[in-house]
């Protein structure tokens, strides 16, 4: 039997005590090993979950496992995983060299370590002839690289991805999703959400629709189309989301 | 101990870069001290050292006006000069204005005689006391005319505590005219002969003197002058004006989601905020080091007092720290609560600036009007300057500063706990 890299039983969520809730019981099993896309419209619950899944934030009953431990405030479970979260989480003033050393030591590198990786990362991702300055001068592109870095600086088991390439170019996307490929390969489980569907499409193995809390699909890609038959994810979106307007 | 060092060196990284904020948290009160120091240490130059310009009109040019303009000269508050008796008032406001003097004093016509009545009047109703008759230049039960007071001009800027003390100034040589007046007229009428100058000199000029002693705590004598609260009043809205950068540091870190990304990492967030009270310290300290050198190192070449440092150097520096952390604190919880950098940096700045005018920092707190005295209590910067003016203008030791250091400990530890608070509530730790 395959072993699960995240686990998620029973989940209830709700922001404020008189807000609607986001989660109620919900499941969700992600095999290690796996490309998997959780794709949904606005509001759906995308990012929620996975700052549920990364201990951004605490459900209020249920239970989150990472490759069967519990999430928590537990060094170690933190260490399994890494966050590329949609916005540039970093700091614009320093240099990509000095983001790189200052997050690989938040998760536990050492100075040879970290001096390794960020030679490593900064020649595979295309930035050594910018490793020197500050980040603040970058285009969209180079700043979503900076920030791939960053969530990968540990070679976690599990790298969570919040929209990784919006507002970048085709080539920029390519080279995103194209190292991600890499990083699988290489045993890395890797949780997506984005609204690039064409992408989405030649990243993921498996997929999951959730809408307003709840999956409405979830299969392997090829599998979901035939099921529903569609030629594409942008298809089966519009077909299990309906058309109309998702202003959250 | 890494993650500490990494933090710490990302914090002076970002504080490095930002030139604008150096120059904030350095140039802008360096300025501010040599400025202000130059100010009041000039006002106070003009009241305690210097002579103050003060024009003399006098309409009487008779004897004991003449005597009275000698006694105001005597007095050496004032630089006299002397302008057309026959000048309207009108045209002796203008004269102020044209010889920027803040002062005039005219002396009016008929003083003399009306001097010279009470004079005799007074020494004929003394000789008459004692039984002696004696025959006076006037006759004593003559009507006795009211001497035509003294007036004086002035400059509407001028302060009302520097304005009694010209007032007083004028009453003493007024006075001193009028005893002159009756103790000649009294020697005439006795030995029908003028009081001999030497006789009175002596009787009249009054030479006792009054010692006037500042009291410190450890016993010594410095006098407190401008540099003695400046410099380190000005120290400390320094150290609370790095709220600007601080804050909108802070804020910076939560829009980015950086504190969201450290929340996944297996670090305690704590250590973020302690790297960057850490640094801030630093900087407080490095601003302590800067403004108070400028007082002792540059002050004297610009002929301002200098500043001298009270002997108990550890209290100095435990009460720096305990200001520096103060400051600190008070900018992590303004960017914690602020929702953008606009609102960080536009509260933050105008909250200093009142804190420190209700503080003591802009005026000294011992001249503040009493209903803000209650008031004064819940500004930070109140006993960071109660704290500094203990050493150095009391000379105070570490037991007696713990007076301030205690409030100040307790509302450190007050806007720790609502920073913290705040974070938690915003789901960011």
């Amino acid at each position: 039997m395959e072993s699960a890299a995240i686990q998620i039983s029973n989940l209830n969520f709700q922001y404020a005590e008189n807000s609607g809730v986001i989660f109620k019981d919900f499941n969700l099993n992600i095999a290690v090993g796996e490309r998997f896309g959780l794709l949904g419209p606005n509001g759906a619950g995308k990012t929620t979950l996975m700052n549920l899944m990364t201990g951004v934030l605490q459900s209020k009953s249920g239970n989150i496992q990472l490759l069967g431990k519990e999430i928590s405030e537990d060094k170690e479970v933190k260490k399994l995983f890494g966050f590329v979260p949609q916005f540039h989480s970093f700091y614009q003033e320093l240099s990509p060299a000095e983001n790189l050393e200052f997050f690989g030591a938040w998760a536990g590198l050492n100075r040879t370590e970290i001096k390794e990786r960020t030679k490593e990362l900064l020649t595979v991702l295309g930035l050594s002839n910018v490793a020197d300055k500050p980040v603040s001068k970058f285009s969209g592109g180079m700043k979503n690289r900076v920030n791939l870095a960053i969530g990968v600086i540990h070679r976690p088991k599990i790298l969570f991805l919040d929209e990784p390439t919006t507002g970048v170019d085709v080539q920029t996307r390519h080279a995103i999703v194209d190292y991600l490929k890499e990083l699988n390969k290489a045993g890395t489980t890797l949780i997506y959400t984005s609204h690039h569907l064409t992408e989405a499409e030649s990243l993921c193995t498996k997929v999951a629709l959730i809408d307003e809390g709840k999956i409405i699909a979830q299969n392997d890609l090829q599998t979901l189309l035939q099921e529903h038959k569609q030629d594409g994810l942008e298809g089966l979106f519009l077909n299990l989301t309906g058309r109309s307007y998702r202003d959250s | 101990m890494y993650k500490l060092y990494t933090a710490i060196l990302k914090e002076l990284r970002i504080m490095l870069r930002d030139k604008a904020a150096l120059a904030v948290m350095f140039l802008m009160p360096v300025l501010l001290v040599v400025v202000i120091t130059s100010i009041q240490n000039s006002s106070l130059k003009m009241i305690n050292d210097n002579t103050v310009p003060m024009l003399v009109c006098n309409r009487d040019g008779g004897e004991s006006s003449l005597q009275f303009i000698d006694a105001l000269k005597k007095i050496g508050m004032f630089d006299l000069q002397k302008i057309d008796s026959a000048l309207t008032d009108k045209q002796l406001t203008d004269s102020m204005h044209a010889h920027d003097a803040l002062i005039a004093v005219v002396v009016p016509q008929g003083f003399t005689s009306a001097l010279k009545s009470k004079s005799q009047n007074i020494t004929g109703k003394a000789l008459t006391e004692f039984g002696m008759s004696v025959k006076l230049e006037q006759d004593s039960s003559a009507l006795v005319k009211e001497t035509p007071p003294v007036a004086m001009f002035y400059n509407p800027v001028l302060q009302e505590s520097f304005r009694l003390s010209v007032n007083g100034a004028l009453k003493s040589a007024q006075q001193f005219t009028e005893n002159r007046a009756v103790l000649q007229a009294l020697y005439l009428a006795m030995s029908d002969k003028k009081l001999p100058d030497s006789l009175e000199q002596q009787i009249l000029n009054n030479k006792s003197v009054i010692n006037q002693i500042p009291t410190a705590k450890d016993g010594s004598r410095k006098i407190p002058n401008a540099t003695q609260h400046n410099v380190p009043a000005w120290t400390i809205f320094a150290m609370f004006f790095i709220v600007v950068s601080l804050s909108t540091n802070v804020v910076k870190e939560k829009i980015s989601g950086s504190f969201i990304r450290l929340k996944t990492l297996p670090t305690s967030f704590i250590l973020n905020l302690a790297a960057k009270q850490i640094t801030y310290i630093v900087v407080t300290l490095a601003q302590v080091l800067v403004i108070f050198s400028l007082g002792i190192f540059l002050f004297p070449h610009i002929a301002l007092p200098k500043l001298v440092l009270p002997e108990n150097l550890g209290s100095l520096f435990l009460v720096s720290i305990a200001c520096g952390w103060c400051a600190v604190s008070y900018g992590i919880l303004i960017g914690v609560y602020a929702k953008s950098m606009e609102q960080a940096i536009g509260f933050g700045a105008v909250s200093v600036v009142i804190l420190a005018a209700i503080g003591g920092i802009v005026v000294p707190s011992f001249a503040m009007p009493e209903s803000l005295h209650l008031l004064m209590k819940i500004s930070p910067l109140h006993w960071c300057m109660e704290a500094y003016n203990t050493l150095f203008l009391e000379g105070g030791y570490m037991t007696n500063v713990l007076y301030s250091l205690l409030p100040i400990l307790l509302i450190i530890t007050a806007m720790q706990f609502a920073a913290i608070a705040g974070l938690k509530k915003q789901r960011l730790i």
